[in-house]
Order: C-alpha cells, then sequence, then structure tokens
C-alpha cells in the first residue's frame, strides 16, 4: 500500500479529548464527527486537511480516551496516514482494527516539516521526504496485523475467518 | 529463552491456552467480560451487525452500562442509550445496567461481584485497566475489538512487557490511592508505562485499601500502561467473597520474571499531589503550589467516586462552609455507594455544607454534562484527565487531585491541603 500527500505536523501527546472532543460524542455519525476533528488543537485543520493527506506527530499520538471515534474521525476527514514517534497503545489498536494506517518512525518525525511531501509504503516501511529527498526505514507490521489491515479491518478479518 | 513470566503475562498464557508466552508475542486470548458504554457501544454495535452474527458469544459475560451521558443528556444521547438497551434487550443480555441500577462502570462492576482475581476483561472504555485491582487483567479497547469480543470472546493483544513497582511503608494521614498514582506519573511521565503493564507488589501493598489499588490502577492508562494489576491478598478475597460466588484465580509473578524497569516507593514520603493543567504528569505536591483560585470542585468518577472517597470528602467537609464562588458538586460513583451515603447521612453534610449531590455519572468528567466549565474557569477534580478542554471550554483548566485535596480546595476556594482545614 502506497501513500503520497502533505504534511500536517503536531507535537507530543495528541489526546484523543482534542482529536474527537467528548462533546460531540453523541453521535456515531463519521461525517459528523469529522466536521469537528482536531478543532480544540487547530482550528485550521478543517480547511488543511482538503490538501493534506498524512499527520506527522510526536510521542504518545492518541493517548486518553478509547474512543474509537479519533481515529474514525482521522479517517473520514481525508487522513491517509498517520507517522508517529509513538502511539498509545488503545488508539494504535483501534487504528489498525478500523483501517487507519500509521507508521512508527521516530527519525522520519524529527526530520518531516509541517507542508512536507512525503512518500510511504506500507510494505517496505519506507518513507521518503519528497521536499527534502532523505529516507527513513520502519519496520513493517508484523503478518498477524499485516492481514488484518489487509483484509480491510478487523471485522472483515473475522467474517473472512482469518481471525477464530 | 526466558521461562519466568509476570502475572500479567501469566493470566494471558492461561487464557491463549498456552504455558508460556514473552513480551512482544502477538496472542489470541479468550475473555470472561466484554464491556461498552453509551458512548461506545453504538459503535461496537454497528461493527457487530456487519460480522453476522445472531447472538454475542455468552449473554452472562457481554456488561453495558450507560453511565457517561447518563442520565440521558439530550436528545442524541437518548437516542445512543436506546440503541444500546434494544440491542441488549434483543441479544438477552443478562448484564445491562440503565439509569436506576447503574453506577459509574470501572466502580459498578467490581461492586458486582463481575471481575474476580485471574478474569481477562476487555472494555470499550480506556479506564477498564482498574480491574488489575482485583488480581485481573484488563484492558481498554476500541469499539471494533468490543463488538469482535461480543461475537467471538476473544481479543487479540501483544504480550506486554512490564515495569515493576515495589512498595514499602504505609501512607499519611490525608494520603491516598490518587496520591500514589499521581505521585508515579509525574516520576515516569504521560508515556512512561507505554504498551507495558505496571505491576505493583511489595510489603506496602497489604496497607493499601481495594479503594486505593482501584484508583491507582485505574489512572495506569495515564501512564501509556495497557494495564495495572495488582497481587491477590486476603483483602482481595474478601472484597470478592462477599460480591462474587465464582471461586478466583491467584496468578503470582515468578520470583524471576524480567521487568523493563523496578521502581521502589516508599508510601510514607508521598505528600498531598496535584497534576497542572494539562497532562497527568504535570505534579506538584500541595507544599510546592502558590495560590491558584478555583471555580468548581467535582468529586467522583471511576478513580475516586468510591465510598471510602465519598466519606473522606464527607468527614472534611462535615459542619463547614463551600468557599463563595465555588461550585462543589459530589458524585458517589454507584447507587449502592449512594444509598450508604445517604443512610450514613454524608450526603446530608454534603448539601449542608452547600455542595450539590448527583446521581452516578461520569457527566463532568469528560466534559459531558453535569459540571462543564466556561472559558478561563478552573477546577479541582478527583476525576483522572485535564487535558485541554476536558471538562468544558478549551481555555478552562482541570486540576487532578484526592477526594481529601478536592474537599479541602472546596472550603478554601483554592487549591488547598486537607491538612489546612483540619
Amino acid at each position: 500500500m502506497l501513500f503520497d500527500g502533505k504534511v500536517i505536523k503536531y507535537a507530543d501527546n495528541v489526546d484523543t479529548d482534542v482529536i474527537i472532543p467528548a462533546r460531540y460524542l453523541n453521535t456515531i455519525d463519521k461525517k459528523e464527527l469529522a466536521s469537528h476533528c482536531m478543532e480544540d488543537l487547530d482550528l485550521t485543520f478543517k480547511d488543511r486537511v482538503k490538501e493534506c493527506k498524512i499527520i506527522v506527530a510526536g510521542n504518545n499520538f492518541g493517548c486518553g480516551s478509547s474512543r474509537e471515534h479519533a481515529p474514525l474521525a482521522i479517517k473520514e476527514s481525508g487522513i491517509e496516514l498517520v507517522i508517529a514517534k509513538s502511539f498509545a497503545r488503545i488508539f494504535y489498536r483501534n487504528a489498525i482494527n478500523i483501517g487507519l494506517a500509521i507508521f512508527e518512525c521516530p527519525e522520519a518525525c524529527d526530520a518531516i516539516k509541517d507542508g512536507d511531501i512525503v512518500k510511504a509504503d506500507a510494505d517496505t516501511g519506507i518513507i521518503l521526504n519528497e521536499t527534502t529527498g532523505e529516507e527513513f526505514k520502519t519496520k513493517p507490521f508484523p503478518e498477524f496485523i499485516a492481514k488484518i489491515i489487509a483484509d480491510g479491518g478487523l471485522i472483515e478479518s473475522i467474517r473472512k475467518g482469518s481471525v477464530k | 529463552m526466558s521461562v519466568s513470566m509476570t502475572m500479567t503475562q501469566k493470566i494471558l498464557a492461561a487464557h491463549a491456552g498456552l504455558d508460556h508466552v514473552e513480551a512482544g508475542e502477538l496472542i489470541l486470548v479468550s475473555l470472561d467480560r466484554v464491556l461498552g458504554n453509551d458512548i461506545t457501544s453504538p459503535v461496537a454495535i454497528r461493527e457487530f451487525d456487519k460480522l453476522g452474527f445472531d447472538e454475542v458469544y455468552d449473554k452472562n459475560k457481554v456488561t453495558m452500562v450507560m453511565d457517561h451521558f447518563a442520565p440521558n443528556k439530550d436528545i442524541k444521547a437518548a437516542i445512543q442509550c436506546k440503541m444500546c438497551r434494544d440491542f441488549c434487550k434483543e441479544k438477552e443480555v443478562v448484564n445491562f445496567y440503565d439509569v436506576g441500577k447503574m453506577g459509574v462502570e470501572h466502580a459498578l462492576l467490581p461492586e458486582k461481584g463481575l471481575v474476580i482475581a485471574g478474569d481477562t476483561v476487555i472494555g470499550a472504555d480506556s479506564h477498564t485497566c482498574t480491574y488489575g485491582a482485583l488480581g485481573a487483567f484488563s484492558t481498554g479497547v476500541g469499539s471494533t475489538d468490543m463488538a469482535c469480543g461480543m461475537a467471538i470472546g476473544k481479543a487479540w493483544f501483544k504480550v506486554p512487557s512490564a515495569i515493576k513497582f515495589n512498595l514499602k511503608g504505609k501512607l499519611s494521614p490525608y494520603v491516598s490511592g490518587k496520591d500514589v498514582i499521581l505521585h508515579i506519573i509525574g516520576m515516569i511521565g504521560v508515556d512512561g508505562a507505554l504498551y507495558r503493564s505496571m505491576e505493583f507488589c511489595g510489603e506496602g501493598v497489604a496497607s493499601l485499601s481495594v479503594t486505593d489499588r482501584l484508583t491507582i490502577c485505574n489512572m495506569a492508562i495515564e501512564a501509556g500502561a495497557k494495564n495495572g494489576i495488582f497481587p491477590v491478598d486476603e483483602q482481595t478475597l474478601s472484597y470478592i467473597a462477599e460480591r462474587s460466588d465464582r471461586k478466583p484465580v491467584i496468578y503470582e509473578a515468578d520470583e524471576d520474571a524480567v521487568y523493563d524497569a523496578v521502581y521502589e516507593i516508599d508510601l510514607s514520603e508521598i505528600r498531598p499531589t496535584v497534576a497542572f493543567p494539562h497532562l497527568p504528569e504535570n505534579t506538584k505536591t500541595v507544599d510546592e503550589i502558590d495560590e491558584v483560585k478555583i471555580d468548581q470542585v467535582v468529586i467522583g468518577s471511576c478513580t475516586n467516586g468510591y465510598y471510602e472517597n465519598i466519606k473522606e470528602a464527607a468527614d472534611i467537609i462535615r459542619g463547614k462552609k463551600v468557599a463563595d464562588g465555588v461550585r462543589a458538586i459530589i458524585i458517589p460513583a454507584t447507587q449502592e455507594i449512594y444509598m450508604r451515603a445517604m443512610k450514613e447521612g454524608l450526603l446530608a453534610d454534603f448539601i449542608e455544607a452547600g455542595c450539590a449531590v448527583s446521581t452516578p455519572t461520569c457527566g463532568p468528567c469528560l466534559g459531558g454534562h453535569m459540571g462543564i466549565l466556561a472559558p478561563g474557569e478552573r477546577a479541582v477534580a478527583t476525576t483522572n484527565r485535564n487535558f485541554v478542554g476536558r471538562m468544558g471550554d478549551p481555555t478552562s483548566e482541570v486540576y487532578l487531585a484526592s477526594p481529601a485535596v478536592a474537599a479541602a480546595s472546596a472550603i478554601m476556594g483554592r487549591i488547598a491541603s486537607p491538612e489546612e482545614v483540619m
């Protein structure tokens, strides 16, 4: 799977309360959730996401609440890939389970700047900063998780009998 | 290859049908309970319906608690609760807890005997890690995991490594489990235990009440941990025996179990501790705090809404008055706690002091309802998170503290130590 797009960059500890504030959790409508994505952290996100497909962030991205509404809102906003130095564990598994691609790569996160154009390959784990020409390598997913993502998420994996 | 295992690894191995697991291994684990609330269950129900299963894997093990935006805060919240209610009725889910019977989920499940030592529990709520206090493996997951758990009674996990916290000594007066966990998070940071277990042990454990242990494990997620867990002792066993007919299974970490780090914590040295905005790791002891004026106090939540917490707050507030300009909101976490506090006159103590007492709800903790902050307002709360906008406007501030500090602060109108008012 290949990703190619402009980067929106955030710092450490982007929590799920700022990704989608709890006051909007009285709905499960993905479009409505997406319309409030990041609004307590970054009011420009709503406009910038029209031309940006990748979030690059620091440590512990997605910390806090287990709300799956957070990766759902990010994905529905049009973001295809999140690269972070590290992810909070519930966000990490939620992203896998709903099919939002995520990479852990501290070196890439230090080097890539807001607005850079980045190309990433999920199969090889290679991240290329097209703006600067720098290349980074991260570990591709273990087979078990790659299978869930390839199936299109955990629901599809169970339907197909990959997870019993 | 090391054959020794941590306490968490032993529970996971047993539930994966394996003699041995090691950190990093991906395993499929059978579940003794699958939990959701009125926020996360609707998403899980939507996903469950896609799976094509007619029934849940076990009508007694699937559990839903209407606690976050309940009693319904608005029409949309009412629709979400109705979706859960209809699902549980159709699937004959036994443990569905609605208004009138519900409590804050993580206080409710232990109280009802729905989690015992040796269990594996997933909950679509990050504070599901609370039940480690009873020697269970429990962890928060998302709604898709909950949906799949409801369908097949299993979840995938990466076996965690662990950090060991060796506790010694005893807590001082007016210092409780909340101060212990805030102290630890201040020390290791909000990602200090990322992906790992926090295993608490040592001779100091015996002096911590079950409530203290519930509070400590509850906030393991605030250090990024997969779970927090306490060894099972006489206190745990008598707590469980009063509530469940099931036989607890006791797992113990191997003596030569490998830990990523070991911390020595002297409980007698811990002071009342407060986490400043906007991260639980921004801790200061009450001795280090200059005047911080406050507008609101919230005492409750899955972290600190237990009977012992309500009692401690009442003992501090009794006979005094809430400071002018402060709104003090007391939320016993379950109906049983509410009833006991009422019968013992604690609720009257609060009301006479000028506090508002609410039926159980998560409400203000996550900025849902029942105590939302205006721009620039400050609250001292016994809850678990102080992120930007957590309790209301993005410019408001939440200071996390123990019930004793929160009660003292309500009286003084600023962050205060219980020692100042007693």
